[in-house]
C-alpha cells in the first residue's frame, strides 16, 4: 500500500471511522462467532491495530472490511489459545464454509443485514427499555460504557452492570440474532423505533458533546435504507430530520430555551427541512399513516411557515386529530389543545387542557400558564409557571419557566 | 437447543376471573392439543400441575439437624402452580409456546432458561 499524504490519519480520524464502522463490524462478528463479548473484544482490538498502523500506512481502501477481517483473525487467534474458545471455533467451522470473507466488498448486502439483526436483538421485548437503549448505543453506535452512562446520568459502574446483565440474558436465554418474521415485525419494529426516538430525545436534553442526536439520525437512516417498505421507519427519519433542523435555534445564546414562536427561523437548517419534507410527501402518497409519519407531517407544516403567525394552524389541528385517533394519549391531546389555541383562542384551548389528567407532567403546567397569561389571569398564570418550574427536568427549562415564560410572541 | 422452564404462577391477589364450564372445557381442549403438538414436535420434555401450596412441606438444615415444617417455603401470595419443561431453538420459539399456554389458561407464565449443564 502506498500512503498518499492525503491518506495520513490522526487519532481523531480513526475515532470518527470507529463511530461509523464499529456497529457494522460488531454485527458481522456476532454473526461469525455467535457471541457478543467475543465480537466486541475483537473489534476493539482491530481498532487498536488500526490506530497503530493507519497513521503510518494510510487508510485501507475499505476500512470497514479491513476492521472486520482483522477482528475476525484476532478473534480466531485468541480463541485458539483458550479451551472454551476452541469449542466455539468448532461451531464456527461448521458455519464457515458457506460464509464468504466478510471483508470483501460484495458482502455489503449481507453485512448490512447483520446490523438489522443486531438492532432487533438489542431491542428484543424480553429485555427492558433501558437495556434496549444501552445495548443499541454500545453495540450499534460504538459508544463506550462511560459515554452511555453519561448520556443517561447513570454511574459508569451501574451502566456496566446493566450492559453485562443484558448481554448475559441474551446468551443464556438464547435471544435470537435475526430479523423477526413478517407477522411479528410490526410489534418488534415498534420497540426499535421507540429506542431510536429515545436516543434522539436524550440527545436533545443531554450533553451535546455526546452526539446522540446525530447517532439517532444515523440509526434512522440505516433502518430506512434497510427497510424501505416500512412507512413508519421513513416517518421516524423525517420526524428526526425536521426536529434536528431546528435544534440550533432551540436554545438562546445564554443557554435558555427558545419557544417555536421566538426562534430565529433563518437559523433553521433548510437542507434537513427539504430532506424531511420530501420524505413526508412520499409518506402521504403511500397513505399508510402512523404516529411517526403524522408527527413528521406536523413538523413539516411548521417548517413551511416563514413566521410563527403564518403557520397553517388549522392544518396542524387536523393532523393532531389524526394523531389522536391512532395514539389517544393525554400528551397528544395537550399538544392538540395548543394548536386549537392558535385557531380558536386561548379560552377554547384552556377548556380542553383543564380536562386532561396530566398533573405530574410539567409541560401541562407550562401550557396552562401560557394560556392563563394570554387570558390576562396573571396570578393563576404565575402559580402555574411555578408548578411547571418545580418539575422541569433541565436548568434551561427551569430558568425559562421561572421567568414566567417571558412575555413571548 | 436450550431447555426452558415455563412456570405458571398463581397469585392469590390477582386470581383470574373464574371460567364458566364452557370456557373451562375450551381451555382444556386448547391445552390438550397444544401438549399433543409439543410432544410430536419434540419440544415437550416434562410437565406437571401442582396441588395447592398448603400441601407443601419444607425440610431444611438447622444447627446440623434436618428440620421439617409444614407449609410452603415462601410466605408469598404467589405460588408455582405448575410448569412445562420444553426444548426450543431460541427464546422466540419458547415464547411462542408460552404465549399459547397463557392464552389457554389466562395466567401469567414465566419463561426461564436452564443452564447448559442441566441434563436431558
Amino acid at each position: 500500500m502506498s500512503p498518499g499524504p492525503d491518506r495520513l490519519l490522526d487519532e481523531a480520524a480513526v475515532g470518527r471511522i470507529f463511530r461509523e464502522e464499529s456497529g457494522r463490524s460488531v454485527a458481522a462478528l456476532i454473526r461469525l462467532f455467535g457471541d457478543i463479548d467475543v465480537a466486541e473484544d475483537a473489534v476493539q482490538e482491530a481498532f487498536a491495530v488500526a490506530l497503530s498502523r493507519w497513521p503510518g500506512d494510510g487508510l485501507p481502501p475499505n476500512p470497514g472490511g479491513w476492521i472486520v477481517t482483522t477482528a475476525r483473525n484476532r478473534a480466531v487467534d485468541r480463541l485458539r489459545r483458550e479451551a472454551r474458545g476452541r469449542e466455539l471455533l468448532g461451531e464456527v467451522a461448521v458455519l464457515s464454509p458457506g460464509t464468504p470473507d466478510p471483508g470483501l466488498p460484495e458482502e455489503e448486502g449481507r453485512v448490512q443485514d447483520d446490523r438489522l439483526r443486531l438492532i432487533f436483538t438489542c431491542c428484543h421485548p424480553a429485555l427492558s427499555t433501558e437495556a434496549h437503549v444501552a445495548l443499541t448505543l454500545r453495540l450499534l453506535c460504538g459508544l463506550s460504557t462511560r459515554e452511555v452512562a453519561r448520556c443517561f446520568l447513570v454511574a459508569e459502574h451501574a451502566m456496566a452492570v446493566r450492559l453485562v446483565r443484558a448481554k448475559r440474558k441474551i446468551k443464556a436465554a438464547r435471544i435470537p440474532y435475526r430479523v423477526p418474521a413478517d407477522r411479528e415485525l410490526p410489534d418488534r419494529l415498534r420497540s426499535v423505533l421507540v429506542v431510536v426516538y429515545l436516543v434522539y430525545t436524550a440527545g436533545l436534553n443531554g450533553p451535546p458533546e455526546a452526539g446522540l442526536c446525530r447517532e439517532a439520525i444515523r440509526l434512522a437512516r440505516i433502518l430506512a435504507t434497510l427497510m424501505p417498505d416500512e412507512p413508519e421507519v421513513a416517518g421516524l427519519l423525517a420526524l428526526l430530520l425536521l426536529t434536528e433542523s431546528r435544534r440550533a435555534s432551540r436554545t438562546r445564546p445564554d443557554g435558555s430555551l427558545a419557544l417555536l414562536g421566538e426562534q430565529d427561523r433563518g437559523r433553521w437548517d433548510h437542507a434537513l427541512i427539504e430532506e424531511g419534507q420530501a420524505i413526508v410527501r412520499r409518506c402521504l402518497h403511500r397513505n399508510q399513516p402512523g404516529v411517526y409519519q403524522i408527527q413528521a407531517a406536523i413538523n413539516a407544516v411548521h417548517a413551511d411557515a416563514a413566521t410563527f403567525e403564518q403557520t397553517d394552524w388549522s392544518q396542524i389541528v387536523a393532523l393532531y386529530d389524526q394523531l389522536l385517533a391512532v395514539a389517544p394519549t393525554p400528551v397528544v391531546a395537550l399538544n392538540r389543545a395548543v394548536a386549537v389555541g392558535e385557531v380558536d383562542g386561548p379560552a377554547a384551548a384552556l377548556a380542553l387542557v383543564d380536562e386532561l389528567p396530566l398533573d405530574g407532567y410539567h409541560p401541562f403546567h407550562a401550557t396552562r400558564a401560557d394560556l392563563l397569561r394570554r387570558l390576562g389571569r396573571t396570578s393563576e398564570a404565575a402559580a402555574a409557571y411555578e408548578r411547571a418550574a418545580a418539575m422541569a427536568p433541565t436548568d434551561a427549562e427551569r430558568d425559562f419557566l421561572r421567568l414566567g415564560g417571558r412575555a413571548s410572541r | 437447543m436450550t431447555l426452558y422452564m415455563l412456570s405458571v404462577h398463581s397469585s392469590e391477589d390477582a386470581a383470574p376471573e373464574p371460567m364458566t364450564n364452557e370456557e373451562m372445557q375450551q381451555s382444556h381442549q386448547q391445552l390438550g392439543s397444544l401438549e399433543k403438538e409439543m410432544k410430536s414436535s419434540g419440544a415437550w420434555v416434562f410437565s406437571g400441575r401442582l396441588h395447592e401450596p398448603e400441601t407443601a412441606t419444607v425440610v431444611r438444615m438447622s444447627e446440623g439437624k434436618v428440620m421439617t415444617t409444614d407449609g410452603p417455603f415462601a410466605e408469598s401470595r404467589e405460588h408455582l402452580g405448575g410448569f412445562y419443561i420444553i426444548e426450543a431453538g431460541n427464546l422466540d420459539a419458547a415464547l411462542a409456546l408460552a404465549s399459547r399456554v397463557t392464552a389457554a389458561i389466562r395466567t401469567p407464565i414465566e419463561v426461564r432458561p436452564f443452564t447448559d449443564e442441566s441434563g436431558a
